[in-house]
């Protein structure tokens, strides 16, 4: 059998090349196609300069904190535990369904076992019975864990308020109340979505922002700070708001 | 409290808070008298996939067989009776259909119809047709969620997105109707809150003409698979005869062979116009359950299709003012509308003393309301005979001896809903 | 239903075969019939009903007749399938002695009813009606060291007192 070899030009990639010659003409070119360069064109050693270089590396790459990224991708990525209780189960079954889909968004993995589920959302009404129970599953699942309080039995004591129902605030820390007897699908749906810009860091702060109601923000961000930035100093001298 | 002031456990929390590892040795009579087996209590828990909402079972294994169980509810209860007792009768009916939250027209009917029958006021015929085509319609969606939810369980996963369309399709006709998807107290002591708009009839033409076809389809997915129909046919019978002593009523005492239907004995808001079929198995195993719901499904069509059909003219509520508001457009020329309107909304319907059992017949069964009035405007008891409450005392006899894959089908097949079974 | 003749014949050969002050009293109510027994009778008043073809235990439940005593009443829904035939059998028992013979189990006044099983721990959480013989007379619907029989009408209803601006610092108290 007859090998030939052959040298290639230094415009295009040498496979199999061995040799420190043929690596730095590949780190060469690497370079220049990092730059925007046209490796082909007239003037292949031309590159991007100046404000064309800083867009074409904005494009192309991306900083972040750590926090940020993790929040990202645990905010898209929740897994709900299967907790059902009563009607507003029928709801949360509603969502899993083809019309709200809540695989859109990459929450259909409903985990039954509450150690690989770190969403609880939990439908329905909490009798005196169930609520170790619930305060027991909640217990079982890993941090990071958020709970969706669903409807308005478990959010306040909802259409009946009687010896046999307990709101679960009482018993355990919820995130989201989402209101509703039961709440239409898309109602949890938008509590989820809400839910996720909390996870997310960047809350939405609805009514807060429309009327400027700094001062009276009730979620505060991770590490403390008050999501909507202090006014400046009031204009002119003008005592008072 | 104790005097030394720390808190008593009671015995039971320390029983359900404690672990005990060591085996129980159990002689069991069976081939080999000398030989020890253990019995295994399993913890199938409130929070499980499988159970249709939070149902407790103590099951006593043997290996895989099922030799007893024991049913522990009350994990959803809610106090629906004690209440109801608390508001005015037109107030208690959103508190009442969020009792078997699948079939939320039913309890409102059977309440309704107790008290229309201590009011001994009459449903003028329009309110009972459009009262019909709910009832149907509702009964259409409770089996459509439990076929769902069944072939989930069973592993047949793509099912659950057939049923829910369909289902939503039927919730966008009570949205139309009455505004709520679900508990949408469209009806009232006398009739219907309000009568349908314009395109609920064309709507839900359209609907009914797909609908065959719809369970057809679903049909050829399940009756001819062989995983569907193996863990089904045969397994976990129950005659009609112990069925009948334990009190269980609808599809599940249907596929045992008893037509006993109360649309059919004992005709309430005018069943007794419209002709179906009741469906009824032979077996009485998983199979002929299944097989009666979906066929129920086709029955149901059918009735609604009647009703829309018959539809007659008519006022959609009583018009006795003691009992139902008055059309708005009175209240600025009559005065005694006026006053009937304000006595209704401040005080509600007074209601003649005396004690009322009306039975429906639920997708479950047999759904009966007992309410005992004594004069004034808020009922002095309401109780709900809840089919699945009543059903549930078979399932011992029906596992005995199966395993637990056949439990999980049968508890499917039951068709539990907790809210019911737990007011 | 049967009619008010029919249900006092019925009423009538009760009395005859189980003594004078077996039936207490009919009720024709709204088309229906209801017969009010005496407490101890219960078992061979539906012994005797079921052989009158009424085989269908459709319903056990409890009723408070506060403030009229004897307080606690049980009624018992019976069902003839065969000629579509509802009969209501209802007792009545003080507060300060519940006590009513269950007619789960078969005893040796004849079979049993087991329907009654649930049924009857249902009205006993709810109502303290304490019913001898039944197998497993235990709460059914309330955790089972639950104190208090809810379903009496002098039980509290319970539930949390709604809080609006108004009495919002006295209901949370110091931690605003």
């Amino acid at each position: 059998m007859e090998v030939r070899r052959e040298i290639l030009s230094a415009g295009g990639r040498a496979p199999g090349g061995a040799g420190g010659a043929d690596l730095r003409v590949r780190s060469l070119n690497s370079r220049q196609l990092l730059r925007g360069g046209d490796l082909e064109g007239p003037n292949p050693s031309a590159h991007l300069e100046g404000a064309d270089f800083e867009r074409y590396v904005e494009e192309s790459v991306m900083t972040t904190t750590l926090d940020k990224a993790v929040a990202w991708a645990r905010s898209n990525s929740f897994f709900p535990a299967t907790f059902g209780l009563a009607c507003c189960a029928i709801e949360m079954m509603s969502i899993v369904a083809a019309r709200v889909d809540v695989a859109r968004f990459g929450f259909e993995a409903f985990r039954a076992s509450p150690r690989q589920a770190d969403l609880l959302i939990l439908s329905g009404r909490v009798s005196i019975k169930m609520a170790p129970i619930v305060r027991r599953i909640y217990d079982q699942m890993l941090e990071p864990k958020w709970a969706i309080s669903m409807g308005a039995c478990c959010s306040s004591m909802g259409v009946f308020n009687n010896y046999a129902l307990v709101p679960a605030d009482k018993f355990m820390p919820i995130d989201v109340h989402v209101p509703g007897c039961p709440p239409r699908p898309e109602a949890l749906m938008h509590g989820v979505l809400k839910l996720r810009k909390m996870v997310q860091d960047d809350p939405d702060m609805g009514w807060r922002e429309r009327y400027d109601a700094r001062g009276t923000e009730e979620v505060l961000g991770v590490g403390g700070h008050p999501y909507m930035a202090p006014a400046g100093p009031p204009e002119g001298g003008k005592a008072g708001a | 409290m104790s005097s030394t002031g720390q808190p008593t456990i009671s015995e039971y929390r320390r029983r359900e808070q404690s672990i005990t590892l060591a085996p129980l040795d159990q002689q069991l009579d069976g081939e080999d008298g000398a030989s020890t087996q253990e019995l295994l209590t399993l913890n199938f828990g409130p929070h499980h996939p499988a159970t249709h909402g939070v149902l407790r079972l103590l099951v006593t294994l043997q290996g895989e067989i099922v030799r007893d169980i024991k049913p522990i509810i009350g994990y959803v209860h809610t106090g629906i009776e004690k209440t109801a007792e608390d508001k005015a009768y037109w107030k208690v009916i959103p508190v009442i259909e969020r009792m078997d939250y699948l079939s939320y027209y039913f309890n409102a009917m059977a309440y309704c119809g107790a008290v229309e029958t201590l009011l001994e006021v009459e449903v003028p015929k329009r309110a009972q047709y459009l009262r019909v085509i709910h009832l149907e319609l509702n009964r259409i969606m409770s089996h459509l969620v439990w076929l769902g939810t069944s072939a989930l369980d069973l592993g047949a996963i793509s099912m659950f997105w057939y049923c829910f369309r369909e289902r939503e399709k039927i919730l966008d006709l009570f949205e139309m109707s009455s505004g709520a998807r679900m508990h949408t107290r469209y009806f009232q002591v006398g009739g219907v809150i309000e009568d349908i708009p314009r395109g609920f009839a064309e709507k839900l033409s359209g609907f009914l003409k797909e609908m065959p076809s719809r369970v057809d389809q679903y049909r050829d997915m399940l009756n001819g698979n062989e995983i569907v129909l193996q863990r089904l046919r045969g397994t976990c019978p129950l005659d009609a005869d112990t069925l009948l002593s334990l009190g269980v009523t609808g599809p599940l005492l249907r596929a045992a062979g008893n037509p006993w239907d109360l649309r059919k004995a004992d005709p309430y808001c005018s069943y007794e116009d419209f002709r179906f079929k009741i469906p009824v198995g032979s077996a009485g195993d998983n199979y002929d359950r299944f097989a009666c719901r979906v066929a129920e499904m086709y029955e149901s069509v059918k009735i609604v299709e009647q009703a829309l059909e018959g539809l007659p003219e008519g006022p959609h509520i009583t018009e006795d003012r003691k009992v139902a508001l008055p059309p708005r457009h009175e209240l600025a020329t009559s005065m005694e509308a006026l006053i009937h309107h304000f006595k209704l909304v401040t005080e509600g319907m007074r209601v003649p003393p005396g004690e009322v059992y009306f039975p429906i017949e639920s997708p479950r069964g047999e759904l009966g309301c007992f309410v005992r009035s004594d004069g004034s405007s808020k009922p002095a008891r309401v109780h709900m005979r809840d089919p699945s409450f009543v059903n549930l005392q078979a399932t011992a006899p029906m596992t005995n001896g199966a395993y637990i894959a056949d439990l999980i089908a049968t508890l499917a097949m039951l068709d539990p809903i907790l809210g019911g079974i737990d007011r | 239903m049967p009619d008010a003749t029919g249900l006092e014949l019925i009423a009538q050969e009760l009395r005859d075969a189980e003594g004078e002050d077996t039936v207490v009293e009919t009720v024709f109510f709204r088309g229906r019939a209801k017969l009010a027994i005496e407490p101890a009778h219960i078992r061979a008043a539906l012994a005797h009903l079921r052989g009158k073809g009424y085989a269908f235990l459709a319903s056990v439940h409890g009723v408070d007749y506060y403030p009229h005593e004897p307080r606690l009443g049980v009624q018992y829904e019976l069902l003839d399938m065969s000629r579509v035939d509802r009969i209501t059998v209802t007792l009545r028992v003080p507060c300060d002695a519940p006590d009513v013979d269950s007619v789960t189990p078969d005893g040796a006044d004849g079979a049993g009813w087991p329907t009654a099983n649930h049924q009857e721990r249902e009205v006993f959480d709810m109502f303290g009606v304490v019913f001898h013989g039944h197998p497993d007379l235990r709460r059914i619907l309330m955790p089972e060291d639950y104190e208090g029989h809810p379903q009496r009408r002098d039980f509290p209803i319970g539930g949390e007192p709604v809080i609006f601006t108004y009495n919002e610092t006295e209901m949370l108290g110091a931690s605003e």
